[in-house]
């Protein structure tokens, strides 16, 4: 690193005696472009011959604009609940050693394995009012699924793993002398972890947080079976993009897609400021 | 990584408190919780596939899976993800290859641009591929005179899945090779070996478990895409669905335990890929204790 400064100035790669980066790189870049970055592109051209008021006609269009409202309030409402939740279950799991932990951990990761549509339909089963869960509920008037709590509770299931695998290595790497010495000075229990602990896991937990809220906010397998899709109520913007293209709507796809697409870069920006405050205020963050 | 050998651990062999552990009840409510939040969003529902399907007994479920369509869409699923896997593990090595054993300039905006197909949401990797592709763009009209179809068929679906699952193979193996250095690559070329040896004898070998586990998250996905897939593939029935399509319409044509079958399938799947992860996860704290 130290090299970086040459005498020769400016140069694009250090030498290495290893080979193969003309290669490996031609090929990264090549596939990269082909793959991701140029489809990309095609949005933005898209957009851009819209115009401005093209694009402010559609975005200010009333079911888009309650579409993107749900999309982001229940992505938020979720979000917080897995913040709760995930840092309990994150906690447990470092801290605690009792018989079946092994396999709860292992578990935590299901919503990343399990297909969204098939995560979908199982809990449109549970909530359903005639459902597992759902037929208790029913009596009393509460309704869970094909409403927008439904959206909220698939929500949650796909953005736990993204709290709790953010905040779990941070929480291990905790180191026992600070607790100690916060008992030492007498503080309580209570103190130690919302003084001490917690404040230091802030950025991790801010990390999660955006993450589970940015996949939230573009999830679609899971969210169509359990929401009802009642327009205006609890249809979310993925499925009004999906809405558009089938009516031919090509217009009105990419212009929700490209206030989707602004709003993940967004939330990309500021995963990158948290770990960037992280690593200057508490020296991790990847 | 000492496990309960603890000084903390021999206090309480003496009947002394842990100054830094919670009480016991604290605890057990914070168990309690755990578990039963744990319970109700993810095993519930585990469960509830499993006996959603087998609601007709066994024997209907099979029958499902058995159908032809269902057949078809299991084989089209092992396709997509026979095609998308391996340029995806392809490109995962030689964009880590780059990344971790060279240093240029713009590495992090490259990293980040890697990682970017995670950000997407998976209805919007399809749009892109439709505006590519579709009437009204340049590309589509020019291939389709010459007879390629890419949309609502199989290369459509191809790409779409090769866009989701981009990243999983490079960022699993970007900070592990990172993290290695470039140490023994040197000495092996300056011992004679030249770029493929190395790669083959030297990498490959200490990378191959961080691979695997890479491999195992992006089949997963790769078979279990719903949204991308579904944007792009037109649902034709026995033709361009695959798995979790053929499950969404089973499911809107109220056919719930032939669904769930189809959906079951895809959950074992997915315990399986559970069950692996955790070998491999093992695997590796075991080589990371060796090093």
């Amino acid at each position: 690193m130290a090299l970086s400064a040459t005498a020769s100035g400016w140069r694009f790669k250090q030498p290495s005696v290893i080979p193969g980066f003309g290669l490996t790189l031609g090929f990264t870049l090549t596939y990269l472009t082909l793959i991701v970055l140029i489809p990309l592109a095609g949005l933005g051209v898209r957009s851009a011959a819209l115009g401005w008021s093209g694009i402010w006609t559609i975005a200010t269009d009333p079911r888009v604009v309650q579409a993107l409202r749900v999309s982001f309030s229940t992505s938020l409402i979720a979000a917080l609940i897995n913040a709760v939740f995930g840092v309990i279950v994150a906690w447990v799991l470092v801290r605690y050693r009792f018989p079946g932990r092994r396999i709860l951990d292992a578990i935590v990761d299901l919503p990343f394995a399990l297909p969204t549509a098939v995560a979908g339909i199982a809990l449109t089963a549970l909530y359903a009012p005639n459902g597992w869960i759902g037929q208790y509920l029913a009596p009393y008037g509460i309704r869970l699924a094909y409403t927008p709590t439904g959206i909220v509770i698939a929500l949650i299931f796909i953005g736990l793993p993204f709290m709790v695998r953010t905040v779990q290595p941070v929480m291990e790497e905790i180191s026992r002398e600070v607790e100690e010495a916060a008992a030492t000075l007498g503080a309580n229990r209570f103190q130690t972890i919302s003084r001490i602990i917690l404040p230091g896991l802030a950025p991790a937990i801010l990390t999660g947080f955006a993450l589970a809220f940015g996949r939230a906010v573009g999830e679609y397998g899971s969210v169509i079976f359990i929401a009802g899709n009642i327009p205006y109520v609890s249809e979310i913007a993925p499925l009004l993009i999906v809405i558009r293209l089938e009516e031919y709507n090509y217009a009105g796809a990419t212009t929700i897609a490209l206030i989707m697409l602004i709003f993940s870069f967004a939330v990309l920006l500021a995963i990158n400021l948290i770990q960037a405050w992280s690593r200057r205020r508490f020296g991790y963050g990847n | 990584m000492a496990t309960d050998i603890t000084p903390a651990a021999a206090d309480r062999r003496r009947g002394w408190s842990d100054p830094v552990a919670e009480r016991p009840i604290a605890r057990a409510i914070l168990i309690g919780i755990a578990l039963s939040f744990l319970a109700l969003v993810l095993v519930i529902p585990l469960v509830a596939v499993f006996t959603e399907a087998l609601r007709n007994g066994l024997g209907a479920a099979l029958a499902a899976l058995r159908e032809p369509d269902a057949l078809a869409a299991i084989k089209l699923t092992l396709l997509v993800a026979a095609i998308a896997v391996p340029l995806n593990l392809v490109f995962g090595v030689a964009a880590a290859w780059a990344i971790a054993k060279f240093e240029f300039k713009g590495k992090a905006f490259l990293i980040t641009l890697i990682d970017l197909p995670f950000s997407v949401s998976p209805v919007i990797a399809g749009l892109i591929y439709i505006l590519l592709f579709g009437a009204g763009s340049v590309l589509g009209p020019y291939l389709q005179s010459y007879g390629v179809q890419i949309l609502f068929a199989v290369p459509g679906i191809v790409l779409a899945t090769i866009f989701v699952t981009f990243p999983f193979v490079a960022r699993e193996l970007i900070p592990l090779m990172q993290d290695q250095g470039t140490g023994e690559e040197e000495a092996a070329i300056s011992l004679g070996a030249n770029g493929w040896q190395t790669f083959w004898r030297v990498t490959l070998p200490n990378i191959k478990w961080g691979l695997l586990y890479g491999v195992l998250l992006c089949n997963a996905r790769a078979m279990g895409e719903f949204g991308a897939v579904s944007v792009i593939s037109g649902r034709l029935r026995g033709q361009t669905n695959t798995m979790p399509l053929h499950v969404e319409i089973l499911y809107n044509e109220y056919n719930f335990s032939a669904a769930f079958a189809v959906a079951s399938l895809l959950a074992l799947l997915a315990l399986v890929t559970l069950v692996l992860k955790a070998l491999l996860e093992l695997r590796y704290s075991r080589d990371s204790v060796g090093h």
